[in-house]
Parts: structure tokens; C-alpha cells; sequence
């Protein structure tokens, strides 16, 4: 009955008795008594468009309320910074995203009691590329994106 | 066990400004050794913040977030002396939780 909790989860959870038993008939996920799943669909997606259905944001709308601050230009593509701000009432998700990247989804941020909309992470570009952001309000998606030139690669190359 | 993250959290007016510094490798899975092998994928997937007790982010990563990551995030209502309570956990399992109080 057990055979697919492994040593590590077991260890995790610490008490045994209840929370295997809830853990072994799928009502928790292993991953999920610790945090929200990895939405694996839309993370290792290899194209823009089938992320953005991963996230359930198939074809988000500019706005221009949604701020996204990159450099023109990145000597360094292995750490580009980018500043993501939704000005959008009821913003609730961030999610950036890198087109040219083998995965483009790079993170994507659900903000709840009291975080402000925005925030600020380094990325990899592994060549020049669009960055897009995608804000979720009020259940609605919204985008803006801007494109980075990458004098040398951030993928190993 | 992972190297401990650097955390700062400063107050500006009644907005909580947190940095966050996660000592690791995020390895893509692109990359090849020496050898010409393929570095297996290493990375980290979810991190969470909680402010005072309350979780205010919830952020699942992928490959493309650079090595050693930093993460910035504002928060509106906190107070001095709140406590930040940040976690990530990997691909394969490995964690880390660290804390700080707001200042």
C-alpha cells in the first residue's frame, strides 16, 4: 500500500499514522503537504504558448498597468534581472516568462496577505529574447513583455 | 545540507521590503560535463514567505532562474520585529528554511 511513499517523505512527515494514511489514498500529495504543486505542464513546456495554457492563461491581453523592467541589453545572459510590477487592481499571480528559452516559464508567484504585486528576480537567457510578464486579476490574464539582446548566452554556452 | 540563505527585510513607511538569497547551483539539465555528459537538472521548484505568521507569496520556479537565485517581494502591513520565514524546496527533495525579523 505504501510503495510509492518514499523514506524521504516518510521522514518529512514525521508522524507516521495519519498523515501516510491520507498521503497513500491521494487525498495529500507528497509534495503538497509542504507547498502548492509544481505545475510540471506548464513548467516543462518547451514552447510560450503551451506554458501560458499550463498556467490557464491561453491568451492574455496587454495592459499597460503591468510593468516589466529588463535591460536592453544583457552582456551576461546567465543573469539578467527583471522587475515585474501589475499596477491592476486585485492582482493576485505574477508569472515570467523567457520565449526563447528551452522551458520558458521561468517562475510564476501567488501573493496573498498584504504582498504588494511585484517582484524581482535574475534569470538565464540562453539567446536574445522576449521576456513576458503575465499578471492574474480578478480571475483575468494580462501581459507585457520586451525583448533583451544577449551578447553571450546564459545556457552553458 | 544547503548553504543558509541571506534574507534581508527592511521597513520603508508600512511596507516590508525582503530580499532573499538562495545559495544554489539551479542546474538546467542542458549542460554537459568534461565527459560530454548531461548534467542532470538540479533546481529549486516552490519557495514560500511568510510574514508574521502569514504566508504572503507562494512562487514555484523553473530551470530559467539564474544560479544562486535572488528573489525581492514587498509586503504592506508589516511591523518591526515581524518575523520572515522563507523556504524552497528542489527537485530532488533537498530544503531549507531561514528566518529574520523585520528591521
Amino acid at each position: 500500500m505504501e510503495m510509492n511513499v518514499t523514506r524521504r517523505t516518510v521522514l518529512r512527515a514525521g508522524s507516521l499514522g495519519a498523515l501516510s494514511a491520507l498521503i497513500a489514498t491521494g487525498v495529500l500529495k507528497p509534495t503538497a503537504a509542504y507547498a502548492a504543486e509544481w505545475n510540471k505542464a506548464a513548467f516543462e513546456a518547451h514552447d510560450t504558448a503551451s506554458a501560458l495554457k499550463g498556467l490557464g492563461a491561453a491568451a492574455p491581453a496587454d495592459h499597460k498597468d503591468l510593468i516589466l523592467k529588463v535591460p536592453d541589453i544583457a552582456e551576461n545572459g546567465a543573469v539578467v534581472p527583471v522587475d515585474v510590477v501589475s499596477n491592476i487592481p486585485n492582482t493576485s499571480s505574477i508569472a515570467i516568462l523567457v520565449d526563447k528559452n528551452p522551458s520558458p516559464l521561468s517562475a510564476s508567484f501567488d501573493f496573498s496577505n498584504g504582498a504588494l504585486a511585484e517582484v524581482s528576480a535574475r534569470l538565464k537567457l540562453g539567446q536574445t529574447s522576449m521576456v513576458k510578464a503575465v499578471a492574474k486579476a480578478d480571475g483575468k490574464f494580462y501581459t507585457a513583455q520586451k525583448e533583451v539582446k544577449v551578447t553571450v548566452g546564459g545556457c552553458g554556452g | 545540507m544547503a548553504d543558509p540563505m541571506k534574507i534581508r527585510a527592511q521597513l520603508k513607511g508600512d511596507i516590508a521590503e525582503i530580499r532573499v538569497l538562495m545559495g544554489h547551483a539551479m542546474e538546467t539539465g542542458q549542460r554537459k560535463d568534461a565527459a560530454g555528459k548531461a548534467i542532470p537538472p538540479h533546481f529549486i521548484q516552490s519557495m514560500t514567505v511568510e510574514v508574521g505568521g502569514k504566508k504572503v507569496v507562494d512562487g514555484q520556479i523553473g530551470t530559467s532562474v539564474s544560479r544562486n537565485p535572488v528573489f525581492g517581494f514587498k509586503v504592506k502591513g508589516a511591523k518591526v520585529g515581524d518575523k520572515v520565514v522563507v523556504s524552497w524546496v528542489d527537485n530532488k527533495g533537498d530544503k531549507r528554511t531561514d528566518q529574520v525579523a523585520v528591521a
